[in-house]
């Protein structure tokens, strides 16, 4: 648990300025790897000891495994081709815009008869795949970013940190939109790169701190003595040992992601295509039903509220069981 | 803190607001709640927030509405249908050549400002409207498009000049006969207002600042006239109020009060219809009529008058210049199952490219039958099995003529996979490209429509094929493209009626059957909607409804 | 001090000029735009030229902008095209910016009344079957996306049960008089009780909405500094001399533990701004998040501008009073 009175004491006059609470989450956590062991695994092995009997852990695990192999293995398990409409002849926008369940289809079809269910199913491979991209290149942003601070420091870092501070301060889904919409072309990839922009100053401010605390510890004291070359001590020793925190920031990151592609979707900044289902464009487009057929949104808005739920259960509890001061 | 500086402190706070409170005194009406609302108030959600009031610079449904309500033309549109009535000219009569039209005026009509309507009064209104600067000639669209041009370019326009032959009777002068004049003079742009207000207002001192234009003070304070009066525009609550006008020259409204209220959201506007906050408002959602009218609401369906089509570009994509090709792609659609699958009740499958209420439609064209085969033989007689087709469409809008844009393209696009052409999926957002490219001919081909402005066929095919430099169907490389536009030109200078339908029914005719340079989808029935106890709505063809009419009884 | 202010204010001069400039050389690098808004179908090549010439969009860029920044100078940021259309693109803002403050000041205040007990309650049974539940009830709370809990309450609470109004900030027909542009305070200031009262009852459901964002984070800070605080040495020694457990709780753990609360619940705006966005557009509420969204919807750049910019434009002058708060509460900040 983070003691906030302690560390004002620590830090001098602490300045409480706009994004605060977010960069000192972000700083609690990169703390999580400046541990003196050789590099992660016995943290990782203590940490996995803990979370063994967690159960909110292990709900979110649960629910985490569960979506991914929906997702991998979706194309498969579909009843029907999600472009196909098997029920479009029974659609009729006044007397029946939404075809309901019937034999060979469990939740019926969509607004245009194509089967609910295998949308659904498939939709979780869209949302995976615009959850995990927005998080690695938002990680790929943070770790240029991150490492050239923390490996340079000097001019170099004061330079990345004023810029990172300013973006954590702007709140994340505000900046989202305003990327979005200032595309040229709304489609997946924007939507992706808009809520990977967001994440890159997270994971920056995650890897420079991680990597200025571990400076001082031994094992990277100690390689510096024996000349091991900077740049060999970045990639061997400092960045291995982050790789608990970003685990458990790209986990929170992931699920932030499936909301706020839903969000954006919502304000039609999503993908225009509708031929390949995603929950959160299932979503938006399904209010316009809401009168008539309120299961449309609720079956994919449940679905991105579980996972969501799956993901920040999972990415709390390790960030609980990594934080050194919740170990003492 | 010492006791002393919060005493102080607190009595700083109680002065300052009985000093803001006594500052701000109610400004209510004394004769208690809105306005004298005797006969109740017709509150209508609109869908978005009018341009301004001054019909002839709007271009917009949203704005037109509102002014519709305050101002009226020379001629009139018979409630319910397209057809040109008299409303405050009473009869309209040309010369020979069809180059000078007399107007005969009412003379028992006065503006909202108690100035007097007469042949002064509208050949001020003309010469307003003519005489533009260079900001006015640009927003006031509607003169341009059907006059042609400005005061400092009299020889392109077709209005040469206003004469007040008499206290009642004008004579306005136009260039050459067509078929758009008079019937133009039922737009609301054209509408009659007050010389007066509009010298005082500084009507015509529009101008344009960066993306927009800034309006005079005119605009917000319009003069015409209507059954209604202008009230206010509650911009923080986007409300607009009118009143009765009780010095009307005809029936007198049957509301006292009109407000609109600025809803955006389609859903939410259905929900305040249901919450019994509105009594009405625009283009409801097909999917929701049944549901609406379940709950004592009336669904009022209007004729459709508009076109959905899917435009094809032979300049973009010269396979395209085969009219085996373009009628392949036309044999592929299965416009029967879109339309049933798609679009609302009354909603029908277009032979041609106009709507059947409009003179100059040819009854008697066959469609063409979905018929996948014959597409793949016409495909393969052409050598163009396999093609690949640049095909387009619009994202962030909704149109009467399309209500999801993306959806009928689904459609489209499967229906040509099946015959084996390879669509190439385009798209951009309306506002955002989309209708650039379109006229710049960037897509093969793309889906767009038109609503009609008034009951002329050059009005629609004119606008589609009558300018052959520049049109979204590429026919200046067809071989037949010079022909069309010129006989479409000839067809609309004929000065008999009956004459003209005949020559637009040939055109209609040629078009789908030698030329072929899009093809038509379908026609769509815009509905409006109120609530329970509202009466004297009748829908217009034209979306011109006019609220006079309406009553709202109690619930 | 003094320089200070000056030096930061200069600061945020530059720092808003060079972001005008990048936004005024994007937004009009875009394809279509304000003159495919007003032209729509009716849209050719030469209608376009034409609309151009005479907006002045046919120019050179630089000197777009230098037009722009002479008429900034003199108080014009542009005309809306779509928002408001006709308006002064910074009225626009000042008009939709009480409504806004009003939603989240209420939001606000609804996260404060329900966060804080709940994060105590919480914090008191730390560990319990009770603590782990809330916990998850507030990470749900996250979860769900904002709209979606905008949409299911107004659906069920103003549209099933019918107790609320659906959308809008006051009923039609009010006859309510305007003094500040805040319906609520208006009404009570000039003692139209009816106009403030239904403008409150606009403001329930999507301010209830709203505050689910800020809900989380005040309950998650308060149950952390309570469970801080309860540690602290000075609340044992309190046990241990035997007062009361209410003497303790009210002197020293709660208003020990409210000062890291209250910094977080200032710090709160900006993300209240992001649902604004989501919010007010569920429920067609006129502020300045749904002006943001009508504008890039409908490609209303004068307006998008100014509400970017104004955006940046609070947000450095908070940052400012921040910090000159706290160098006059912190002695050694002044020195330096």
């Amino acid at each position: 648990m983070s003691n906030p009175t302690d560390r004002s004491v620590d830090e001098g006059p602490r300045r409480q300025t706009l994004g605060q609470r977010r960069r000192d989450r972000i700083d609690a956590l990169a703390q999580a790897g400046a541990v003196d062991d050789e590099p992660g695994v016995s943290l990782l092995r203590a940490a996995w000891m803990r979370l063994r009997r967690n159960p909110v852990f292990l709900i979110g695990a649960g629910i985490t495994i569960a979506f991914v192999v929906l997702a991998i293995i979706a194309p498969w398990i579909a009843p029907w081709d999600v472009t196909a409409r098997p029920l479009l002849d029974e659609v009729r926008p006044q007397t029946n815009p939404v075809p309901g369940p019937q034999p060979g289809h469990p939740l019926g079809g969509d607004d245009r008869g194509r089967d609910l269910l295998s949308r659904l199913i498939v939709g979780s491979r869209q949302t995976l795949i615009v959850g995990v991209f927005a998080t690695l290149f938002g990680l790929i942003g943070g770790l240029v970013l991150g490492t050239l601070a923390g490996a340079i420091g000097g001019g170099v870092d004061s330079l990345v940190m004023r810029v990172v501070d300013v973006m954590l301060s702007i709140p994340s889904l505000l900046l989202a939109f305003t990327i979005a919409s200032l595309a040229r072309n709304p489609s997946q990839w924007t939507l992706i790169v808009s809520i990977a922009i967001i994440q890159v100053p997270i994971f920056a401010r995650l890897l420079r701190g991680s990597m200025l605390a571990q400076r001082s510890s031994d094992h990277v004291l100690a390689a510096r003595s024996l000349g091991v070359r900077p740049r060999a001590i970045v990639f061997r020793h400092m960045l291995p040992n982050s790789v608990g925190p970003v685990i458990v920031q790209a986990t929170l990151s992931l699920a932030v992601a499936i909301i706020d592609a839903a969000a954006l979707s919502f304000l039609g900044l999503g993908n225009p295509d509708q031929r390949q289902p995603e929950w959160g464009q299932m979503l938006s487009l399904a209010q316009r039903y809401i009168a008539e057929a309120p299961h449309l949104a609720f079956y994919p808005a449940g679905c991105i509220i579980v996972v969501a739920l799956g993901f920040t259960l999972m990415g709390e509890s390790l960030r609980e069981a990594l934080d050194p001061k919740s170990r003492r | 803190m010492s006791r002393r500086r919060t005493v102080a402190t607190w009595t700083t706070a109680v002065l300052t607001a009985a000093t803001l409170a006594s500052c701000a005194d109610s400004q209510r009406d004394e004769d208690g709640g809105s306005g004298g609302g005797d006969d109740g108030t017709f509150v209508f959600g609109a869908a978005g927030a009018p341009e301004m009031f001054d019909p002839f610079y709007a271009t917009d449904g949203e704005t037109f509405r509102v002014t519709r309500q305050m101002f009226e033309g020379l001629l009139g549109i018979e409630p319910g249908s397209a057809e040109v009535v008299p409303e405050l000219a009473t009869k309209w009569e040309p010369n020979d050549d069809g180059t000078e039209w007399t107007f005969t005026l009412r003379d028992d009509v006065t503006f909202h400002d108690g100035e007097p309507f007469n042949a002064e009064a509208v050949c001020y209104n003309f010469e307003r409207m003519f005489d533009q600067n260079e900001a006015g000639q640009v927003a006031g669209e509607y003169w341009g498009y059907v006059m042609g041009a400005f005061a400092n370019d009299p020889d392109n326009s077709l209005y040469q000049g206003c004469e007040a032959t008499d206290e009642f009777e004008a004579v306005v002068t136009i260039s050459g006969p067509t078929s758009g004049f008079p019937t133009m003079l039922t737009l609301e742009s054209l509408s009659m207002q007050s010389p007066k207000a509009l010298e005082e207002g500084d009507a015509n001192g529009i101008a344009a600042e960066g993306e927009g234009f800034s309006f005079p003070a005119y605009a917000d304070a319009p003069v015409g006239t209507g059954p209604f009066t202008f009230g206010e525009y509650d911009e923080a609550n986007g409300t607009i109020n009118l009143e009765r006008n009780d010095d009307y020259w005809g029936d007198a409204a049957k509301t006292s009060e009109l407000v609109f209220r600025v809803i955006p959201d389609e859903a939410t506007r259905r929900q305040e219809l249901e919450a019994g906050s509105i009594n009405g408002y625009d283009l409801p959602n097909p999917v929701d009529w049944a549901g609406l009218e379940e709950d004592g609401n009336t669904v009022e369906v209007r004729d459709p008058f508009n076109i959905l089509y899917l435009g094809l570009n032979p300049e973009a994509n010269p396979q395209l210049k085969d009219l085996k090709v373009r009628q392949a792609l036309y044999h592929a659609l299965n416009r029967e199952q879109l339309v049933q699958s798609q679009l609302p009740e009354g909603a029908a499958v277009a032979t041609q490219f106009m709507p059947d209420t409009v003179s100059g439609y040819n009854a008697g064209i066959e469609p063409y039958a979905y018929d996948p085969d014959e597409a793949k033989r016409l495909l393969a007689e052409a050598g163009a099995e396999g093609m690949t087709l640049d095909f387009a469409y619009p994202t962030e809008v909704s149109r009467p003529y399309m209500p999801d844009p993306e959806k009928i393209y689904d459609s489209l696009r499967t229906d040509l996979e099946a015959v084996g052409i390879k669509v190439k999926v385009s798209t951009a957002s309306w506002n955002g490209g989309y209708l650039d490219n379109v006229t710049a001919g960037k897509y093969d081909a793309y889906i767009l429509g038109w609503t009609g402005d008034y009951d002329s066929p050059y009005n629609f095919i004119g606008t589609f094929f009558g300018n052959l430099k520049e049109n979204d169907f590429g026919t200046e490389v067809m071989p037949w493209g010079k022909q069309l536009a010129d006989d479409l030109k000839t067809a609309d200078a004929v000065v008999d009626d009956g004459e003209r339908g005949a020559a637009f029914e040939k055109i209609n005719q040629q078009i789908m059957e030698e030329y072929l340079p899009g093809l038509p989808i379908s026609h769509s029935p815009p509905a409006l909607v109120v609530g329970p106890g509202v009466d004297g709505v009748t829908p217009s063809p034209l979306t011109a409804e006019e609220f006079d009419t309406v009553t709202v009884g109690g619930e | 001090m003094l320089r200070f202010v000056v030096r930061r204010l200069l600061q945020m001069c530059g720092v808003v000029l060079v972001l005008s400039m990048l936004l005024f050389a994007w937004l009009r690098s875009l394809p279509g735009g304000p003159v495919s808004a007003i032209l729509g179908e009716r849209q050719t090549p030469e209608r376009r030229a034409a609309l151009e010439a005479a907006l002045g969009l046919d120019q050179p860029l630089w000197v777009q902008y230098q037009k722009f920044m002479q008429r900034v100078l003199q108080g014009e940021f542009g005309v809306s095209t779509k928002v408001l259309p006709g308006e002064d693109a910074l009225d626009v803002f000042l008009t939709r910016l009480p409504a806004t403050i009003e939603l989240a000041v209420l939001a606000l205040l609804l996260a404060v009344v329900i966060g804080i007990p709940l994060g105590y309650f919480a914090a008191k049974r730390a560990g319990s079957a009770v603590d782990t539940m809330t916990v998850i009830f507030s990470l749900i709370g996250v979860a769900v996306p904002v709209f979606f809990t905008a949409f299911l309450l107004k659906y069920s609470f103003a549209v099933e049960w019918n107790l609320l109004p659906v959308s809008g900030r006051q009923s039609t027909g009010l006859d309510a008089t305007r003094v500040t542009g805040l319906f609520v305070l208006d009404g009570i200031l000039t003692r139209e009780w009816d106009a403030a009262w239904d403008a409150m009852k606009h403001l329930i459901l999507p301010a209830l909405a709203l505050a689910t964002i800020p809900f989380a984070v005040i309950f998650r800070i308060t149950r952390a500094s309570v469970l801080d605080v309860l540690d602290e040495d000075y609340v044992r020694t309190a046990e241990a001399k035997g007062l009361s457990t209410r003497i303790i709780r009210a002197r020293h753990v709660l208003r020990n533990a409210m000062l890291p609360v209250l910094t977080t619940i200032g710090l709160q705006a900006g993300g209240l701004l992001a649902g604004a966005v989501l919010t007010e557009t569920v429920f067609s509420y006129r502020g300045v998040g749904e002006a943001l969204y009508t504008s890039f919807r409908e490609k209303d750049y004068a307006v998008l501008q100014v509400l970017i910019l104004a955006a940046a434009v609070i947000y450095v002058l908070i940052n400012l009073l921040v910090d000159i708060a706290y160098a006059v509460i912190d002695p050694r900040i002044r020195t330096r």
